[in-house]
């Protein structure tokens, strides 16, 4: 074999390997996929949107509870983290800069992101379901908030970042205060990019489960109060895959199909806004 | 009016910002004080320690660290060389009319819950692993497994994005010398993106030592250390997952807590390296 055919000949050899992993890689995902839409749909019916958990054996059992449980959770997190991540965010953007303060902000909230989520789930449990004494909702939107909140406040910082100073500076040369110029034309120019940021960051909690185990644990039933222990899908799934019962295995299937098409539906618009903006 | 709402917003934005700092130190402090009976009592016991009792309050974590050590391993050992082929397929090879649909499919993969891919892993892979490996398929490699499917998308794409950032010129000068692909890849890309790739893959093994629900369903929580990888174990995220609502005196809690704030010091860690070694201000994940 001469030298460039060994080249070629590697060339070749690697290029095929990188394609056989991808498609080795694509095609794992796939699985997990089709496995999980095979099985969601199958189980989907009305009666999961119209009834609670019911024992095993009863063929009217629903997930009315989780879902419920799951827009309460997610809700009151995003209700919360949403304001307070996109305020944070806006200080380290236009009144932090680049000062030592908002730059170690920045780093913290960056390694936040990947923290382990059941430490979080530690913490809360530690902060409050020990001192009240039982789980409740609103503990585990408490942990949810904490887990968006550094998602939130760092696009919402990259995101005002990306509008031009010279809209600033235009707005200020009308005698606009700081407050209303980011009020009124820095968010403006900025509003795709933090809707996106505020949708990836619901998707993101969404589908958290570790931090709820033991924080807002579970309920078989319909329970708006947050005070008391409340269903979620993330932990209904958990418990019903577990189960020995095939009825529960199949709803869980329900809400693992149900939690992801949601999440994976927030990602796809979050990234129409993004590409929409781009466009532009 | 307009000054007072000027330093009203400024304030309230700049107290809301120092709050986050003041959280995550709050969070330390609080599992430490958590932590404080168990380590008092247990001391360096607690790390090295291999038998892990609640019945008789013995509490060694030694069977849950070595049970994340090897479960990340086992991860890292089969995802990396996947990721690495993924990005270069994504990268350099696949062509533009695939690059943008399958890109953006390994993204969506890396934001379907964990939780979605260890019920897949108890339901479909465990018997897999049974009949392939035997044991009865809950086991510590096929939590490895799962796990590095788990984190196989963000790998990849962080991967992808690290060799993205290699410019085309430089690329395109050593195909005018007469590079093939391989040259450009091993002499021009992994060269240039070398520290995008590194900080990739610690950042995707920071996640994986702490992921919780991809890895409780198939590892089976038994604390005992065992080297043969088909046999059920634990670690640290699942002991926490399986035991926290089941803690009944203060010694067993308190070595929970302890065990928290050891994966989120070893996470802080690990993703500090990933971000400000190797990944710096590139942000790229």
């Amino acid at each position: 074999m001469t030298h460039t055919q060994k080249r070629v000949f590697i060339n070749n050899a690697v290029m095929v390997l990188s394609t056989l992993s991808a498609l080795v890689g694509m095609g794992f995902l796939l699985w997990i996929l089709s496995v999980l839409v095979i099985n969601g749909v199958e189980a989907l019916n009305l009666n999961i949107f119209l009834n609670e958990g019911a024992p095993s054996g009863n063929p009217d059992g629903g997930l009315k509870h989780a879902l419920i449980g799951q827009l309460y959770l997610v809700g009151a997190a995003t209700f919360i983290g949403v304001p307070l991540g996109i305020l944070a965010g806006t200080y380290l953007s236009e009144y932090g800069q680049k000062s030592k303060l908002s730059e170690t902000i920045r780093d913290i909230s960056d390694i936040m992101m990947s923290a382990p989520s059941i430490v979080i789930g530690a913490f809360v449990y530690a902060i409050v379901v020990h001192p009240m004494g039982h789980f409740s909702g609103w503990a585990g939107s408490i942990a949810l908030t904490i887990i968006m909140l550094p998602i939130i406040l760092r696009t919402t910082d990259d995101m005002l970042q990306l509008v031009p100073s010279t809209l600033r500076e235009a707005a200020f040369a009308l005698g606009a205060p700081k407050y209303k110029v980011i009020t009124q034309v820095v968010y403006r120019g900025a509003k795709a990019g933090i809707l996106t940021g505020v949708l990836l960051g619901v998707a993101r909690v969404a589908g958290e489960t570790a931090p709820l185990l033991f924080t807002s644990f579970n309920d078989n039933f319909l329970n708006t109060d947050m005070i008391k222990p409340m269903a979620s899908l993330t932990v209904t799934m958990y418990n019903y895959a577990t189960s020995p019962y095939e009825d529960w295995q199949r709803l869980g299937w329900a809400a693992a199909f149900i939690l992801s098409m949601f999440i994976l539906i927030l990602n796809i618009i979050g990234r129409l806004f993004l590409l929409k903006k781009k466009g532009r | 009016m307009n000054n007072l709402a000027d330093k009203l917003f400024s304030n309230i934005s700049k107290l809301v910002a120092i709050s986050v700092l003041l959280l995550v130190a709050w969070i330390f402090t609080t599992l430490v004080q958590n932590s404080m009976e168990s380590i008092k009592a247990l001391g360096f016991d607690f790390i090295l320690g291999n038998k892990w009792a609640p019945n008789i309050e013995k509490f060694g974590a030694l069977p849950a660290i070595y049970g994340s050590v090897i479960s990340t391993f086992i991860a890292m050992m089969l995802a990396v060389p996947v990721a690495i082929g993924v990005a270069i397929f994504l990268s350099e090879l696949a062509p533009a009319k695939l690059k943008t649909p399958v890109g953006v499919s390994i993204e969506l993969l890396a934001a379907i819950p964990s939780v979605v891919y260890g019920m897949w892993g108890l339901f479909y892979f465990v018997p897999i692993v049974r009949d392939i490996f035997g044991g009865v398929g809950i086991s510590m490699l096929t939590a490895g497994m799962v796990l590095s499917i788990m984190i196989l998308p963000f790998m990849a794409a962080v991967t992808r994005d690290a060799m993205n950032t290699t410019p085309d010129i430089l690329k395109e000068s050593a195909y005018a010398l007469g590079g093939t692909k391989w040259d450009v890849i091993k002499d021009i890309v992994i060269p240039y993106a070398k520290a995008g790739i590194i900080g990739s893959f610690i950042l995707a093994l920071g996640r994986a030592i702490g992921e919780t629900m991809a890895v409780t369903f198939v590892m089976g929580n038994v604390h005992k250390i065992s080297f043969d990888l088909t046999k059920a174990a634990t670690s640290i995220p699942v002991t926490l997952a399986n035991e926290f609502n089941e803690a009944d005196s203060g010694i067993y809690y308190s070595s929970l807590f302890e065990l928290s704030l050891l994966l989120l010091v070893v996470s802080f860690t690990i993703i500090s390296i990933a971000k400000f070694y190797f990944l710096r201000r590139k942000r790229i994940a």
